[in-house]
């Protein structure tokens, strides 16, 4: 007869197979999310500035300047329809023709920044400026510096984190609330073993997790591995484990699905923001930093992106494996003192 | 129906309980419930819901802890070696939902694995008549095929004491019948069963021996006959009248009656002898110019002992 850890395992692991949710969520989505995002943002340098002129006097020479580069769409339009226009995110830059010539855009948002530039540049030149130094550009769009090479360690990371929360918390929680881990107990089954084959399944999900994903990133966009595969699965390995950790520790006390799903949301959201996930860490301010790279998500991003991006070897992310595995260890730790079984 | 042999040389108990106590702050669940269960028969607690019965039985698997008293299960008590006692025990408790998209056979087998022995998951679900469904989800068992897998589940590591937490609460009473007939004949095999029930028909057809529970305690327990035998009226006169009435003190005063009471506008008369009670029931309704609608008479049952001890009905909820 099996051991009941095995059975544990297997049975746990067929039944989530049963489920179509698990499968769009942990393999389909990743991916539609990578191919979605990646061409999303393919790079600025390649989507036209959409600028607006206010119609008017002089706006046919602005119009006629800016046609001429194709980097820049124009389109001459009303003052109120152009401002309209700006302010709803569909026109980068509003040009106003006169003397002198305004500008009007938002300068925190970068394509408008650029479509400054750009503009000014055009329409500069088409006034007989005559630029003093000559200068010639030579595109390079190297595989490793573009934001889908960004994107994808970030969502492995992120599917490994909700792959341990949700596979083990969720799940836990629904078998507390059946009354399946009371029913359990009065088994001769070890607790130990119950605990561990969560851990274990969510071990079996690796592959499933980070395969299609890598693939999908690969046919669509070339992204390649820089590192070694040993040490992107290590990585992946360690992380897997230390979410499980925190997995349980989500679920150790919850008894209804509305708690275990709050719990949940409130660790997934803010390393999402938070952990260098759709943009880098480095957006946030220096002070908070150190708490930022504390967190289990940051870790597990930094070490797949060094693997991935840079060819990172295991050894060299050894501080981003210490606090996986600290969170891990101290998650198990209080999840079994305070884990409610009945 | 059956009173137990007694045997020779009296065996150790296969549940012993005295002064079980278990509060949850003020309130006391369990009050000071004594209780003992022999080798080879099959014991009942009976009682209305929220009587203390669930909590009894989670403290005798090992899942609460008592707050007072002594527990002794197949003469062991938790703590000592629970994962071995545990392994001799068979448990099925109330409301356990099994996950929705596993079969039958796969549930039976993962509760086989938790065992270091015992039977072939197979010949158990043959055994409890869910062989056609082995192949089938659990999502898609009817609830009297749910409460038959979780026997089968209890079955299966071929315990010495099962211990079945209302195991038919909501089946029809056909599959009541059916399952009463599983748990009958593993009984037989000489093995030890303990369940709770709320329904006193199943209690008299399935139980050897019955506890009834109330308020925490066992405020009485013996055979069935022994239960009505304390009745001191072992017949029930049931008369419903069409016109007229017939008082209290006049029905009591009756010879062979020893109690009356009333219940949906009938009244019901226990008397120790029907043939001496009837006649002077009839004498008294035609003295008093009362029509009968009808009149029955019948056994005396287990409800009747719990409204005689607790002035309430067990279905009162």
């Amino acid at each position: 007869m099996n051991s009941p850890l095995w059975s544990l395992v297997v049975t746990r692991f067929r039944e989530s197979l049963r489920y179509p949710e698990t499968i769009f969520w942990t393999f389909l989505f990743p991916a539609l999310l990578a191919g979605a995002l990646g061409i999303a943002f393919r790079g600025e340098a390649g989507v036209p500035s959409v600028a607006v002129v206010a119609a008017g006097p002089g706006a046919e020479r602005v119009v006629a300047a800016l046609a001429s580069d194709n980097a820049v769409r124009v389109e001459s339009l009303p003052r109120p329809e152009a401002e309209h226009r700006l302010r709803t995110g569909r026109a980068t830059i509003l040009v106003v023709p006169g003397s002198p010539l305004v500008y009007r855009y938002d300068p925190t948002r970068p394509e408008s920044r650029l479509a400054r530039e750009r503009i000014d540049r055009a329409i500069q030149r088409a006034a007989g400026r005559n630029d003093p130094m000559e200068t010639r550009d030579d595109p390079v769009t190297e595989p490793g510096g573009r934001y889908i090479d960004f994107l994808v360690p970030g969502l492995l990371g992120m599917n490994l984190m909700g792959g341990g929360l949700w596979g083990i918390g969720w799940v836990v929680v629904e078998m507390r609330i059946r009354k399946l881990l009371k029913l359990q107990l009065t088994t001769p089954m070890p607790r130990r073993d119950f605990l561990l084959s969560h851990v274990l399944v969510r071990l079996a999900f690796i592959p499933l997790e980070i395969v299609p994903l890598l693939l999908i990133a690969r046919l669509l966009f070339g992204v390649a591995t820089a590192g070694s595969l040993f040490a992107l699965t290590f990585i992946a390995v360690v992380g897997a484990i230390s979410f499980a950790g925190l997995g349980t520790l989500v679920a150790s006390r919850a008894t209804t699905t509305t708690t275990i799903s709050g719990l949940i949301n409130l660790c997934t959201f803010p390393m999402i923001v938070l952990s260098g996930v759709f943009f880098s860490t480095s957006r946030f301010p220096d002070a908070v930093q150190p708490a930022i790279r504390a967190l289990p998500l940051t870790a597990l991003n930094d070490a797949l992106r060094a693997v991935m991006v840079d060819g990172a070897s295991v050894v060299s992310q050894g501080p981003e494996l210490l606090v996986l595995v600290l969170w891990g260890a101290a998650s198990f730790v209080v999840a079994l003192r305070i884990f409610r079984w009945s | 129906m059956g009173a137990v042999s007694e045997n020779p040389g009296i065996p150790d108990p296969a549940v012993s309980v005295r002064g079980l106590v278990k509060r949850y702050g003020d309130v006391a669940a369990v009050d000071g419930l004594d209780l003992e269960v022999r080798p080879g028969e099959c014991f009942g607690l009976l009682g209305p819901n929220g009587a203390g019965k669930t909590t009894t039985i989670e403290i005798l698997v090992g899942l609460l802890a008592p707050t007072a008293g002594e527990v002794r299960v197949l003469g062991r008590e938790w703590g000592e070696d629970d994962r071995s006692l545990r392994s001799r025990l068979g448990v099925s408790l109330q409301e356990t939902r099994f996950p929705e998209r596993l079969t039958v056979a796969e549930v039976v087998g993962l509760f086989r694995s938790f065992h270091p022995r015992g039977r072939d998951p197979r010949s158990v679900i043959a055994e409890v008549g869910l062989t056609e469904k082995a192949g089938t989800w659990t999502s898609r068992l009817s609830g009297g095929q749910r409460q038959r897998l979780a026997l089968a589940c209890a079955l299966v590591g071929d315990p010495e004491l099962l211990v079945l937490d209302e195991p038919t609460t909501g089946l029809d009473p056909q599959a009541r019948l059916a399952f009463g007939d599983t748990i009958l004949s593993y009984r037989d095999r000489g093995r030890t069963i303990l369940l709770t029930t709320h329904y006193m028909e199943e209690a008299q057809r399935l139980c050897d021996r019955v506890a009834i529970i109330d308020r925490g305690k066992a405020i009485a327990v013996g055979t069935h006959a022994e239960l009505i035998a304390s009745l001191d009226g072992a017949t029930v006169v049931e008369v419903a009248l069409a016109r007229g009435d017939l008082p209290d003190e006049a029905v009591r005063a009756l010879p062979g009656v020893r109690a009356v009471r009333r219940e949906n506008g009938a009244i019901l008369v226990s008397a120790t002898e029907a043939h001496v009670a009837v006649p002077g029931l009839l004498d008294l309704a035609r003295e008093r110019a009362a029509e009968l609608a009808h009149l029955t008479l019948r056994q005396a049952t287990l409800e009747d002992v719990y409204v005689s001890l607790t002035g309430r009905h067990l279905r009162d909820e």
